[in-house]
């Protein structure tokens, strides 16, 4: 019985590693998706510094997510990533891209349009492949004798296209209302312009994927729409319906953190819904997170690590934010 | 091994050039992290702008090493799943919580202080600064603890039982795991080969802008170091690899034996193999050239002391001795190179002739990459060596991969190559650029440089920033 809180527990720290990633380097992406419809000049180096001493730490929860994976839920894992490899190698490449522009779009004027090329190319490959893998859970994949049983492109489906387009949209979102909140004058009202049609494409995409998912499987469909699960359910969607007004209101105000926040909030929302969609599967629709968990020796071991240093990261990582906290500003930049 | 498309063999070219590839960055960047340090905390006891001027210099090139290493080493973190998913299942409850913790400890100290050491110089106060710096090197240290510890352990596998799905779990004390047989040893050997690869790379910049101007302060000074560096650690470094290659004999007999190239036992003493062509067919070196009595001295302190030899292990338990063996042959001779290069520099320096020693520095710009040579021909030399196993003796290679068909593995080996060749490659270009810059040109001090853009550049215009807050 232990064993299950512990298990429980994982899943949890895994979800919140998730989660801390795909908002923190969402906004990294979505202004690495928005970068064409900046202006070149003093509006795309203000993103782009408004991101460098951050996106390092960011894409760290990345590392965390996978290796965490790995280490407490080894089923899942070695399930999971041969059942999308193509997405995978394809993240990973564009995650390198990714990378090495911000260094080197400085190091070289000449290709800068070149590496700022690669910044966005990138930056969507990435979004796009992490929005199918999404896809490719919910919608369940092949597994025998605890391999995964599949072809290389199984994953490749309407609904894991619907899912990748709605992450980029997602991403993007973020991506500009981090802008609003860190630069001011023209590129502002730039980034208000986009995040304002960003936010209803996004919400677009949140019933589109809400809508489709239920029909993926039976089970989905219970859980959403029988009583007593919806008890738990209807929250969701009744929030995220706030949540929308605040933002749009907080747009119109002119307000600096407000779409920002409520952006990541409607993320957070997405996040739950998919939440009670998955759980208790960490691969749908036959391996529980009980089947996939590691021994209780190595959840153990971990965890009492974990319980102390991720505060400290999250305490010296804030640090880091503040330290550069405030409008990123183009002066003394050539 | 029939064809080219044989998955296993292309999930192993994938994984060896992958590693390879990313184990350079960081070979360069935690010798370069901890040489960043000092160079700060010198500049901040003596005052003496050369330090500032040098820090800022090998900042730049940090910056762009460590971009490259963070990019190739999240593609690693996700390579045990991508294309040894069964190794991950089996191995995962015992090494997924070190990786977990090689994060935890250490990833996100080195990202989460990087910005402020590259960015924060006029944000925050001098000693925040150098806080910083020195968190990011000791990040890039304890990185390295965790990730050797995870590969030690599958070479000398303790502290383990088997589950009834194959799992390995441990079964008794982490700490046992943690510090198995042969940690120690390749920590302190893969560290050390860290701050040489990153002492003859700086002593060759070092050596090449004497070569066009023998009174630059900067390059005086980053030269003087890095040869100090070179005359302190290499001996220490060969005593290391020593040590090293005495507990591998214990643990590993197998790995030692390919090494040395000895395919029969000695009972009266076996000769050091300098060279020759390892033929496992017929088991035999040809056109061998061998010192009599030496091997046994080295390996066993005593040139009468008995050896054995790979024919009396089965065959199917051999790794492929060729490359084991003259990837050795590399590595050892390169570590002499420096160990020669290093009693030049003295001899140079006694006579007061460091500066102006032409042929030295000529040889030292020849031996700049070495170091990173000997380090990719050392983990070459351990990691085939401990074929055909992932697991030493317990877990093959064979049994360790995905469920992927050839055709997927061809094309992402192939996407991997043409892209690391094409960026990294500028990447290295861009740092060679940097290089070809004359250090100690008149560089502002960190203290008062411009807020810096997202290069590394300072801006040409100084302008006291205070930053806007609202």
């Amino acid at each position: 019985m232990e064993n299950m809180d512990l298990t429980v527990m994982w899943a949890c720290i895994i979800g919140f590693a998730v989660f801390a990633y795909v908002v923190m380097d969402g906004f990294d992406l979505g202004i690495g998706i928005l970068f064409p419809s900046l202006k070149v000049g003093a509006e795309r180096d203000q993103a782009m510094n408004s991101i460098a001493p951050v996106w390092d730490g960011n894409e760290t929860w990345l590392v965390l997510g996978g290796g965490g994976l790995m280490a407490m839920f080894p089923l899942a894992f070695s399930i999971l990533l041969p059942a999308t490899y193509p997405l995978m190698v394809a993240m990973l490449l564009g995650l390198v891209f990714r990378g090495v522009a911000f260094e080197f779009r400085w190091r070289d004027p000449r290709h800068r349009g070149f590496w700022d090329l690669a910044f966005t190319t990138g930056s969507l490959v990435a979004a796009l492949c992490q929005g199918m893998t999404l896809g490719a859970i919910l919608q369940g994949v092949r597994v025998e004798e605890n391999m995964y049983a599949g072809n290389w492109l199984d994953w490749l489906t309407p609904f894991s296209v619907l899912t990748g387009v709605s992450v980029v949209v997602g991403y993007s979102l973020l991506g500009s209302t981090w802008l609003i909140w860190k630069t001011e004058g023209e590129a502002q009202e730039h980034a208000r312009k986009m995040a304002l049609s960003l936010g209803v494409a996004t919400l677009v995409a949140l019933v589109l994927v809400s809508i489709a998912t239920p029909f993926l499987s039976i089970e989905y469909w219970q859980k959403w729409f029988a009583l007593p699960h919806m008890l738990f359910t209807a929250p969701v969607p009744i929030l995220v319906a706030l949540s929308s007004v605040v933002f749009f209101r907080g747009i119109k105000s002119g307000s600096d953190r407000i779409p920002f926040f409520m952006a990541l909030l409607l993320f957070f929302l997405g996040f739950v819904g998919l939440g009670i969609s998955v759980l208790p599967y960490s691969v749908p629709p036959s391996v529980t997170i009980w089947d996939a968990a590691a021994p209780r020796e190595s959840q153990k071991f971990l965890l009492v690590g974990t319980v102390f240093i991720v505060p400290i990261i999250l305490t010296y990582s804030a640090w880091a934010y503040w330290v550069f906290r405030g409008k990123v500003s183009d002066e003394g930049y050539h | 091994m029939s064809s080219y498309f044989d998955p296993l063999l292309l999930a192993r070219a994938q994984f060896a050039f992958t590693v390879s590839f990313h184990f350079i960055f960081p070979s360069f960047s935690i010798g370069l992290a901890s040489y960043l340090a000092v160079l700060e905390a010198l500049w901040l006891k003596t005052g003496r702008g050369v330090y500032a001027n040098l820090f800022r210099y090998w900042l730049k090139v940090f910056a762009v090493v460590f971009g490259m290493g963070v990019v190739s080493g999240i593609v690693m973190s996700y390579q045990f799943g991508t294309n040894w998913s069964e190794f991950s299942r089996r191995a995962g409850p015992i090494v997924g919580p070190l990786m977990a913790y090689e994060v935890m400890t250490a990833f996100f100290l080195e990202a989460g202080f990087l910005g402020v050491m590259l960015f924060g110089a006029n944000k925050v106060g001098k000693g925040l600064h150098f806080f910083a710096t020195c968190m990011v090197a000791v990040g890039t240290l304890i990185s390295a603890t965790w990730i050797i510890s995870v590969n030690s352990w599958m070479h000398t596998p303790v502290g383990y039982a088997i589950n009834d799905q194959g799992q390995f779990i441990p079964s008794g004390s982490w700490w046992e795991i943690v510090f198995n047989p042969s940690f120690p040893y390749r920590l302190v050997h893969t560290v050390l080969a860290s701050y040489l690869t990153t002492a003859f790379i700086v002593g060759a910049v070092g050596a090449w802008h004497l070569l066009r101007d023998r009174s630059n302060l900067g390059s005086q000074i980053m030269f003087s170091m890095a040869m100090w560096m070179a005359v302190l650690v290499t001996p220490l470094q060969i005593m290391v690899g020593d040590q090293h290659g005495l507990n591998t004999l214990e643990h590993q007999p197998i790995k030692v034996l390919a090494m040395e190239g000895h395919y029969h036992p000695s009972p009266e003493g076996a000769p050091l193999i300098l060279f020759g062509l390892p033929d496992s067919e017929n088991a035999r070196i040809r056109h061998e050239v061998s010192i009599p009595y030496l091997g046994s001295l080295i390996l066993k302190h005593d040139p009468f002391a008995p050896l054995p030899g790979l024919t009396e292990y089965p065959r199917e338990d051999w790794p492929p001795v060729g490359v084991v063996f003259w990837s050795f042959r590399i590595m050892v001779g390169i570590g002499l190179a420096m160990l020669g290069v290093g009693v030049w520099s003295l001899i140079a320096r006694y006579r007061d002739r460091l500066f102006d020693h032409v042929w030295l520095h000529r040889t030292v710009v020849l031996m700049g990459p070495s170091g990173l040579v000997a380090v990719i021909a050392g983990w070459v030399t351990t990691e085939v060596g401990r074929q055909p196993f992932t697991i030493y003796g317990l877990m093959r290679t064979a049994e360790s991969s995905s469920p992927l068909d050839a055709p997927a593995l061809a094309a992402s080996l192939l996407a991997f190559v043409i892209v690391y060749f094409c960026v990294f490659g500028a990447g290295v270009y861009y740092i060679f650029r940097l290089w070809a810059n004359v250090p100690q040109r008149k560089e502002e001090l960190p203290s008062n440089t411009p807020q810096r853009s997202a290069g590394i550049t300072p801006a040409t215009s100084i302008k006291s920033n205070p930053s806007n807050r609202r």
